[in-house]
């Protein structure tokens, strides 16, 4: 039975943690939601954020949270490239070949990076790395409060900008009847290059929050792309405020599975939930981006 | 009867092979891409000709590799036997997983990943549980005799191998001409119209997803008995998802013989960069997803469809793009 | 990259590079006209997953063979050069049997395998069919030397012999101390290792009168370990011990940290970063005082220290993977040495018959059992003023023992 005192700094981890797979998922649910892909290289590109982080503050002494001026613009070139240029054309308008594709992207720029950069582990040394706030009796690490308040201003942003922005309006007429936006002059593959270039750039905004607290190799991303579709999932294609309370949901059943059952076992609840939603509400929570 | 006989003479072929190859190490190579090529096959017949995509086929593989030796270690039962169970098992659970997600009318990604979810959690349960030794793994006791599913020489595997890809492949041309794999096709083309005509959509994937498991299941118990050791990540991690499904795509899915030339295809792609630039590490991955990358744009359609003439059944799988065409443009 | 590119080493590297630059593949024609030297197989996981310490293998066995050649080589064959054929396991274990196969075909008369225990038990196997030599470099898994296959052998000890040591180590430690240590918690990753590990610590810490709180299993990667610490900061133990590998190590020593958890000492066994200079250099702090229960080079070897020297003039960081590879590799090329032939049988019982000491480790002479090094032991060590100090067995020891952590 574990100790009933630890519950509750064990809850407020659990949704400072989940905050930060939902920065993850955020550009992730976005890319699925417009595009209707399943984008294998989500992971690779996070590593690529990681790494441009990592290398801003050993090569030019740039705080991880100065680089959000920087990353995300980056990751958006990166994306919107690799959408026009190689996923459109290599996909065919085939499912199969877009898994493909994106599956033989991940490859390379895992193992470019192996070759570059060797497969050391490398953190990045802040200040504030090891300093922790005090909430009634919790200590939360102060990266992990930066990620939260992230997380909550990016889903709100890209609410914000679905809703009020051309742009926005856009892929969201784009997302829902592709054919109808075509007829209205919309481009829609401009409309589909710039989803997948946000979705990317929203991955550098989670790139330089978590590279505080966590590390980069070249296979660092493994460990999120399952979570972050679980989270996609649980809070709706392509639902921004969903995805931010899916990602805090499984962060806390992350935390209570790890309490009760075993961090080992624990990981199962996340499944769980995920195959109950599939199963029984596959819209997810908040239904999808329409 | 033209497809059969080439079939016939490819697996006669490479039945040869181990009097022919002096080198175990090729030996080895070709045994494989075989063994991609059964798992391929196996994905092939549920993603290619029923058209539901899994990114979870680990599971079955992996109940399928833990059954022969959780029965052999725990239970002290001839994996002969086992092979039959683990077979059994794999077939059982792609029907279990097929009844539970088609019930709730679950299709495209939201099938692939479920599949993945179910995979993981078994993995997950492997770790926990003291029967399959649990996060320790299982390791089967070393006894080269072929009564013990075990073999002294490279071609006893070799020749195990090779019956359980031919009987996959066999399977698959017989589905190729039946009533049931006409069915697969309709609903992989369009689910709602095979209903329409009375094809009980439910039940042909649910046999798909069976005879998808079964082999899936054989493969299992094969890598088990070859290498003797198990753990939770070698049998429900993600690598056999993928490598099954990487080539049933690569050579092109919903074809007989586009399993094997994926398989050879990759295999050999591995091997030359391997040569190549195999102690530069990453290098040779590196162009290994290049020229999957590269292949994509160019052969949308698989490596099958460069020999479509002499290899790819032509009708079913073209009229089936047709349609799928006009829905992709429909949508 | 930080492998060793020495001259002699590989003429399978050096026709790659060739036929990177020209973008032709080596035909095996080729391949043949390199001068015949003694081929040793050094499979390792220089891709996927463990990629980090497979690589580290590799140079380690890369400088092991880059000495010997430059001392004359084996003398005994007329000064033959050793020659590396490398593979790459990529992490899984079929692969790494399929490497061996390649490497055996490629003429290696022995092998030198495969860092994880999964892989060795494959590659092991695989030589056994050809009765070729085969080192166990890292492996740790009991199970790897118990199968009675007469071609493997193991230079470093096993979890089973140290985890008992561990045991018994901490016992003699919190002694000294005036026993004020008396519970524990085990923290550790859930695969092979970390299982296998705790299994036996569970086992052996009661005999000791030491009480065990908590036994934590985690995954690897393990994104977050609050949780973990939370736990452990219940339970509030007089000692953590870890067994995780580097990456979980480093997130879980700076959360600790973070939730101001204060044990009387973290006392690792086979911890991942626990006796890592690479750690020790990146978080000082979170770094100091640990203990650890590990594979350790001799620092009053002379022998020891110069290979140190050499590795890190490399760029290297002087890692367990790198000094147990270059010494099992040395192993081997001592029993060719005294076979004075490449025959599988005579090298096999020259690896029998092997009394080498020229290893710098702190074992004996090595003395072997059923292909398992007797005499090879763990040793501990603690982070004492960002030095990694040995502070146990007294007669390798270099610093006191500080204990309980300040």
């Amino acid at each position: 039975m574990p100790d009933m005192t630890i519950l509750w700094p064990a809850i407020l981890n659990g949704v400072t943690t989940g905050a930060l797979y939902a920065l993850i998922a955020l550009g992730l649910t976005l890319i699925y939601g417009v595009l209707h892909i399943i984008n294998f290289a989500h992971g690779a590109l996070l590593m690529v954020g990681l790494y441009a982080v990592y290398f801003l503050w050993r090569f030019l002494g740039l705080d991880p949270y100065v680089s959000l001026l920087i990353v995300p613009p980056l990751m958006f070139a990166l994306g919107y490239g690799l959408q026009r240029g190689l996923i459109t054309r290599a996909g065919h308008g085939r499912d199969e070949n877009i898994l493909l594709v994106t599956l033989g992207l991940s490859i390379i720029l895992e193992n470019l990076a192996l070759m570059a950069f060797s497969s050391d582990t490398q953190t990045v040394d802040t200040a504030y790395g090891f300093s922790t706030l005090d909430v009634l009796g919790a200590f939360v690490p102060v990266p992990k409060v930066v990620a939260f308040g992230g997380a909550v201003a990016t889903a709100l942003a890209l609410w914000a900008f679905m809703a009020r922005t051309d742009l926005g309006r856009a892929i969201r007429a784009v997302a829902k009847e592709k054919k109808g936006a075509q007829l209205v002059g919309i481009d829609v593959n401009h409309v589909y290059a710039m989803s997948f270039g946000i979705g990317i750039g929203v991955l550098g905004i989670a790139a330089c929050l978590l590279m505080p607290s966590y590390y980069v190799n070249p296979s660092v991303g493994h460990g999120f792309v399952l979570i972050a579709f679980t989270i996609v999932v649980l809070g709706g294609m392509g639902s921004f405020v969903g995805a931010l309370i899916g990602g805090v949901i499984i962060g806390v059943v992350e935390a209570l599975g790890g309490l009760f059952l075993g961090a080992s076992l624990g990981q199962i609840g996340i499944f769980a939930i995920f195959i109950l939603i599939l199963l029984f509400r596959p819209q997810g929570l908040l239904g999808r981006l329409q | 009867m033209k497809r059969l006989a080439v079939l016939v003479a490819i697996f006669a072929g490479l039945g040869l092979l181990p009097l022919l190859v002096g080198s175990d190490f090729w030996l080895n190579a070709i045994m494989l891409a075989l063994f991609s090529a059964l798992i391929g096959q196996a994905w092939n017949i549920a993603g290619g000709y029923a058209g539901q995509f899994s990114f979870g086929h680990a599971l079955f593989f992996g109940i399928g590799a833990y059954a022969v030796a959780v029965l052999q270690v725990d239970l002290g039962i001839n994996p002969w036997l086992g092979m039959l169970v683990g077979g059994a098992l794999g077939a059982g659970a792609g029907a279990a997983l097929g009844w539970l997600t088609f019930r709730y009318g679950l299709r495209g990604s939201y099938f692939a990943l479920v599949t993945l979810a179910f995979a993981e959690v078994f993995r997950i349960l492997a770790n926990s549980t003291p029967f399959t030794g649990a996060g320790e793994g299982i390791l089967i006791k070393l006894n080269p005799h072929p009564a013990m599913l075990q073999f002294k020489a490279l071609s006893g595997y070799y020749w195990l191998l090779l019956a359980l890809t031919f009987a996959c492949f066999l399977s698959v041309w017989w589905l190729e001409r039946s009533r049931l794999g006409a069915q697969m096709l309709a609903v992989r083309d369009n689910e709602d119209a095979a209903a329409a005509v009375g094809v009980d959509a439910f039940a042909v994937k649910l046999k798909a997803m069976a005879l998808s498991g079964l082999f899936m299941g054989l493969a299992g118990v094969f890598y088990t008995q070859r290498y003797l050791y198990l753990d939770p990540g070698l049998a429900f991690g993600p690598t056999q998802s993928v490598e099954a499904l990487l080539v049933a795509i690569v050579g092109g899915i919903g074809t007989l013989f586009g399993p094997l030339l994926g398989a050879f295809a990759l295999h050999l792609l591995g091997e030359a960069a391997q040569t190549a630039l195999g102690d530069v590490p990453g290098a040779n991955m590196v162009i290994y997803g290049t020229v999957l990358v590269v292949m994509v744009l160019f052969l949308p359609r698989g490596l099958a469809s460069l020999g479509k003439a002499g290899l790819g059944k032509a009708g079913g799988r073209r009229q089936g793009l047709r349609r799928r065409k006009r829905r992709a443009k429909d949508a | 990259m930080t492998n060793a590119k020495t001259g002699g080493i590989g003429r399978r590297r050096f026709l790659a590079g060739t036929a990177a630059a020209t973008g032709l593949l080596a035909a095996p024609g080729l391949l043949r006209a390199a001068p015949e030297g003694i081929k040793i197989g050094l499979i390792h996981p220089v891709t996927g997953a463990l990629s980090y310490s497979g690589t580290q293998c590799r140079a380690g066995a890369e400088l092991a063979i880059a000495d010997i050649n430059a001392a004359g080589g084996i003398k005994s064959m007329g000064g033959a050069p050793l020659q590396a054929v490398l593979g790459d396991s990529q992490s899984k274990p079929s692969i790494g049997a399929s490497e061996t196969a390649r490497a055996i075909e490629d003429g290696a008369i022995g092998i030198v395998a495969g860092y994880a225990s999964s892989i060795c038990l494959a590659t092991s196997q695989e030589a056994a069919k050809t009765n070729t030599p085969h080192i166990v470099d890292v492996g740790v898994a009991d199970s790897i030397m118990t199968r009675g296959l007469k071609n493997t052998f193991r230079f470093g000890p096993g979890y089973g012999k140290i985890a008992r040591d561990a045991v018994t180590s901490l016992d003699a430690i919190n002694k000294a101390a005036g026993s004020p240590a008396k519970t524990v918690v085990i923290v550790h990753e859930d695969s092979a290792f970390g299982t296998g590990t705790a299994k036996l610590l569970s086992a052996e810490l009661p005999k000791y009168g030491f009480k065990i709180l908590k036994v934590i299993a985690h995954p690897t990667p393990m994104r977050d370990f609050t949780n973990i610490a939370l736990q452990v900061k219940a339970a509030n133990p007089d000692i953590i011990i870890p067994a995780n590998y580097y990456n979980e190590y480093v997130l879980f020593a700076r959360t600790i940290r973070q939730q101001q958890i204060k044990p009387k000492a973290i006392y690792s066994v086979l911890g991942g970063a626990a006796s890592s200079y690479k750690f020790v250099k990146d978080f000082p702090e979170a770094a100091e005082g640990v203990m650890d229960t590990n594979h350790w080079f001799n620092p009053k070897s002379d022998l020891a220290l110069k290979r140190k020297k050499e590795a890190e003039a490399k760029g290297l960081y002087y890692t367990y993977e790198v000094y147990l590879t270059y010494n099992a590799v040395a192993l081997l090329a001592d029993a060719i040495e005294r076979a004075g032939s490449t025959d599988h049988d005579k090298v096999i019982a020259a690896l029998n018959a092997s009394t080498w000491d020229k290893h710098g480790m702190p074992y004996g002479p090595t003395k072997m059992v059923d292909g398992q090094n007797t005499g090879a032991q763990p040793v501990n060590t603690q982070v004492q003023g960002g030095q990694i100090d040995v502070i146990r067995p007294a007669e390798f020891a270099q610093a006191q023992v500080k204990f309980p952590m300040a």
